[in-house]
């Protein structure tokens, strides 16, 4: 879609950890991938005002006017249980936003800022929203200062990725795995366009980060750290990697059952990659107790 | 009387006081048996009634709230009184200071102002190289620390980038030291962004220096300008605070119909009623202390009779808005809400109106200055000055956002306290682009804390954590203010700031 208009399911003004500096952070409302070990599950679907969210609130926030499913702000308690209603994994409380509407955002915080990441759901599937509204933040002298970077599952081909390249300071791309049955097992897609964005960025000197989930069992394994430690080489010495860990935060369904990722594991892992020689490895700074 | 007996013995038996810290408290008592200045009855009421609070500043004000001496004095003259030359090369320099801090009066014992440290010591540098300047200032900050102990001590740096503001830095982010606390003074055409990144990988490492908004403060003093003291009080050089007392906001809205009556009946009433108050002890101190009177500070120029001003405080906005916003039937909570925020504005615009129209005698310029109080460890279900309440704030650009419209109202200071998690320590860049935004906003005062960092702020002054488990512990503590850090710990559930915590001043009857 587009039309200079997005679903957008939340905004940050304080974000450090989605790129370098304070980040005003836009999430958009949609994605590609089913990951079961989706740690925000509704910013995947899109919201069929099937109404089945309205009967469980319990503050009066929604109403179904017309067709559409209306969520008031105002009385809403934050609890919820919208969400963990919606059979589709939406989200009833997303706004419609314009690009306008992000612009006056960024102008108000702009002295606080280093840039804007957009991120999701899956940020590429809004494209022209991207090109609109990147576009119109380069064209903003106040608002020069920003760096304009995309926080993507890299399913996007090539063609895409040449109409917003120009425009991006850089991409934060998330490999999920690289056994390709492995990946699809856990993400319901195939991976060869994600790691041939991988490579893509990379000699566009637009690969910011390279970002890999650890999961027990799965992700954690040597052929996978393997398979990471040869991509990271072939993208080039520059390359930064930055491992996650999964825990349960969030997590609906069976994977909600699964072990979160030890400590000790995603050290481990840093580990081996170094000894393979990836030189900027990082490890989450902050751990859950 | 046995009433005052006891209390007596419990200070000179507490197993947790220090020697210092006895003496400190039995002075506090003893003055404290004097009969009260002279209020007139509806002043007292409301006194009384802590609707008005005069910060237990004592019965008998014999001596200025803050003195911010002048020590440029002592190191351009010596001192006849004190039978010291005139210092001619570093050692000498940081000698006479330190031997100068022993004769500030304040009201916490302890000077809460050691000097603008690098204007003072660079005169004598020429010479020394950066590893000797680097030593002897940390020799200097470990006598600060020992011998002075007290987190309302406070040292400023800047506005320039220069080698002991650099040294300073180092040392302190080195030492991780309560005492003393610091200030660089910031301003963006002199100091550089180069200084203002160095400071704010310093709040990372130890949550200091809090850093001021120089070419605000400085349009607000005359010749020789200002300092920031204690608890971010930003007060004349050579001169200081004669008296702080404030309002309990959230009593004030209490005692009101809604936001008219607040405005427009209530807060004029109490505002002139705590002028009357800070009249009187400051007419005490001026007419019957003999404080002036042949004392050395005045004749060597260290302070100026004329150059004490009067901090009008004022608490509990926090507390107040929502009262009023419950009148009102609105649910919007303060620090989070437009209407709520707004409302807050419109009450600190008519302070300002309301405090410049109360004369008062002997106090610099002839009029008190607003002052967004910090809080006393023994507030309870109050928040401090016109911070948002402890637990519940914004992130640190809306909260930002929330609270800087009242920055240009409150002229003898005003800060927030932004509790930063511990993630910013991979990313020290958005802490420095948050710091600048600030700044180039109007926001007077930029102070954050790191979660994770032990040393961290409450409400301004700052403290260890592993010193507060070990005065619960019931093992005191080497510093003076480790007691009210526990006491707001847990009065007033400072450590529940989100990750980890701050704010108050201090304990009744002590200072700041
Ligand atoms: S979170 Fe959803 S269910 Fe809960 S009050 Fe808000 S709209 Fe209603
Ligand atoms: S958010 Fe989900 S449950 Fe609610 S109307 Fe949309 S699709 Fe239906």
């Amino acid at each position: 879609m587009s039309d200079g208009i997005a679903a957008v399911s939340k905004f940050l003004t304080w974000s450090v950890v989605d790129g370098p500096g304070n980040r005003f952070v836009l999430f958009l409302q949609g994605c590609n991938y089913r990951c079961v070990t989706c740690h925000n599950p509704h910013t995947i679907g899109v919201c069929s005002d099937c109404g089945a969210c309205v009967a469980v609130c319990p503050s009066g926030a929604l109403t179904k006017t017309g067709r559409k499913v209306v969520h008031d702000p105002g009385p809403c308690i934050a609890c919820d249980s919208c969400l963990a209603a919606c059979p589709t994994r939406a989200n009833p409380m997303v706004r419609r936003m314009t690009v306008a509407d992000v612009l006056a955002l960024l102008r108000r915080n702009a002295p606080f800022l280093n840039g804007l990441t957009v991120s999701g759901g899956e940020a590429t599937l809004h494209l022209d929203f991207l090109i609109d509204l990147f576009t119109a933040v380069r064209a903003a002298p106040e608002l020069a200062h920003l760096t304009l970077f995309i926080d993507s599952n890299g399913h996007l081909p090539a063609e895409g990725w040449q109409r917003i390249l120009a425009l991006t300071d850089g991409v934060m791309l998330d490999v999920k795995a690289f056994e390709p049955e492995r990946h699809r097992r856990l993400t319901g897609v195939g991976n060869d366009l994600s790691l041939a964005s991988a490579k893509l960025l990379a000699e566009a000197g637009k690969l910011y980060e390279l970002r890999f989930l650890l999961i027990p069992g799965e992700t954690d394994r040597p052929e996978e750290i393997a398979a990471l430690a040869d991509l990271a080489h072939e993208l080039g010495p520059e390359t930064r990697l930055r491992l996650n860990a999964f825990q349960h935060h969030g997590v609906r369904g069976p994977a909600a059952g699964w072990p979160a990722m030890p400590r000790d594991g995603v050290e481990a892992a840093a580990a081996v990659l170094r000894a393979a020689g990836v030189a900027d490895v990082a490890v989450p700074s902050v751990w859950l107790p | 009387m046995t009433e005052t007996l006891s209390q007596l013995r419990r200070i000179a038996t507490n197993p947790t006081l220090s020697f210092k810290q006895k003496e400190h408290a039995l002075a506090v008592a003893a003055e404290n048996m004097l009969p009260y200045v002279l209020l007139d009855a509806e002043t007292r009421a409301a006194l009384d009634a802590r609707i008005i609070c005069d910060m237990y500043e004592g019965n008998a004000p014999y001596k200025p709230r803050y003195v911010l001496p002048d020590y440029g004095m002592v190191l351009k003259n010596g001192s006849a009184h004190l039978e010291l030359p005139k210092p001619a090369t570093l050692d000498e320099a940081i000698n006479t200071l330190q031997i100068a801090y022993h004769h500030v009066p304040s009201v916490t014992g302890m000077p809460v102002f050691i000097g603008h440290l690098d204007a003072l010591l660079l005169p004598f540098c020429d010479g020394v190289s950066d590893d000797e300047l680097y030593r002897k200032i940390k020799l200097f900050w470990r006598y600060i620390d020992r011998v002075l102990p007290d987190a309302f001590l406070h040292a400023d740096i800047g506005p320039t980038d220069n080698r002991v503001a650099r040294a300073i830095l180092r040392v302190d982010a080195e030492l991780q030291q309560v005492a003393p606390n610091l200030t660089f003074l910031y301003d963006p055409e002199v100091s550089g962004e180069a200084m203002l990144r160095l400071c704010t990988d310093n709040i990372i490492a130890c949550s200091k220096p809090h850093i001021a908004n120089h070419p605000i403060h400085r349009e607000v003093f005359d010749e020789p300008g200002y300092a920031i003291v204690s608890c971010y009080n930003a007060l004349p050089l050579r001169g200081g605070a004669a008296s702080l007392s404030r309002i309990n906001l959230k009593k004030v809205a209490e005692a009101s119909a809604g936001e008219a009556d607040f405005l427009d009946v209530q807060l004029p009433r109490y505002v002139d009623l705590n002028a009357r108050l800070m009249r009187a002890r400051i007419d005490y101190l001026f007419r019957q202390s003999g404080f002036f009177d042949g004392n050395f500070l005045v004749e060597e120029g260290w302070i100026d009779k004329d150059r004490f001003t009067a901090m009008f405080g004022i608490f509990a906005m926090a507390e107040a808005v929502d009262h009023l916003q419950d009148l009102a039937g609105r649910t919007g909570r303060y620090g989070h809400d437009a209407t709520a925020n707004a409302l807050g504005h419109r009450i600190s615009a008519r302070l300002a109106e309301l405090v410049d129209r109360e004369p008062m005698e002997h106090v610099w310029r002839g009029g008190a200055m607003l002052h967004a109080q910090a809080g006393l460890s023994s507030d309870a279900g109050t928040t401090p000055g016109v911070r948002i309440p402890y637990g519940s704030e914004p992130d640190p650009v809306s909260h930002v956002q929330a609270l800087l419209p009242h920055h240009r109202h409150y002229l003898s200071g005003v800060s927030e306290i932004l509790t930063l998690d511990e993630t910013v320590r991979a990313n020290p860049e958005a802490v420095f682009q948050l710091a600048k935004g600030a700044l180039q906003l109007g926001f007077r005062e930029f102070t954050a804390n790191v979660a994770g960092n032990d040393l961290v702020r409450v409400t301004g002054f700052m403290i260890r954590l592993s010193d507060i488990k070990l005065y619960n512990a019931a093992k005191g503590s080497r510093v003076n203010t480790t007691a009210l850090g526990a006491e707001a710990a847990d009065t007033v559930h400072i450590l529940e700031r989100k990750p980890r915590v701050v704010g108050l001043e201090l304990m009744a009857g002590s200072g700041v």
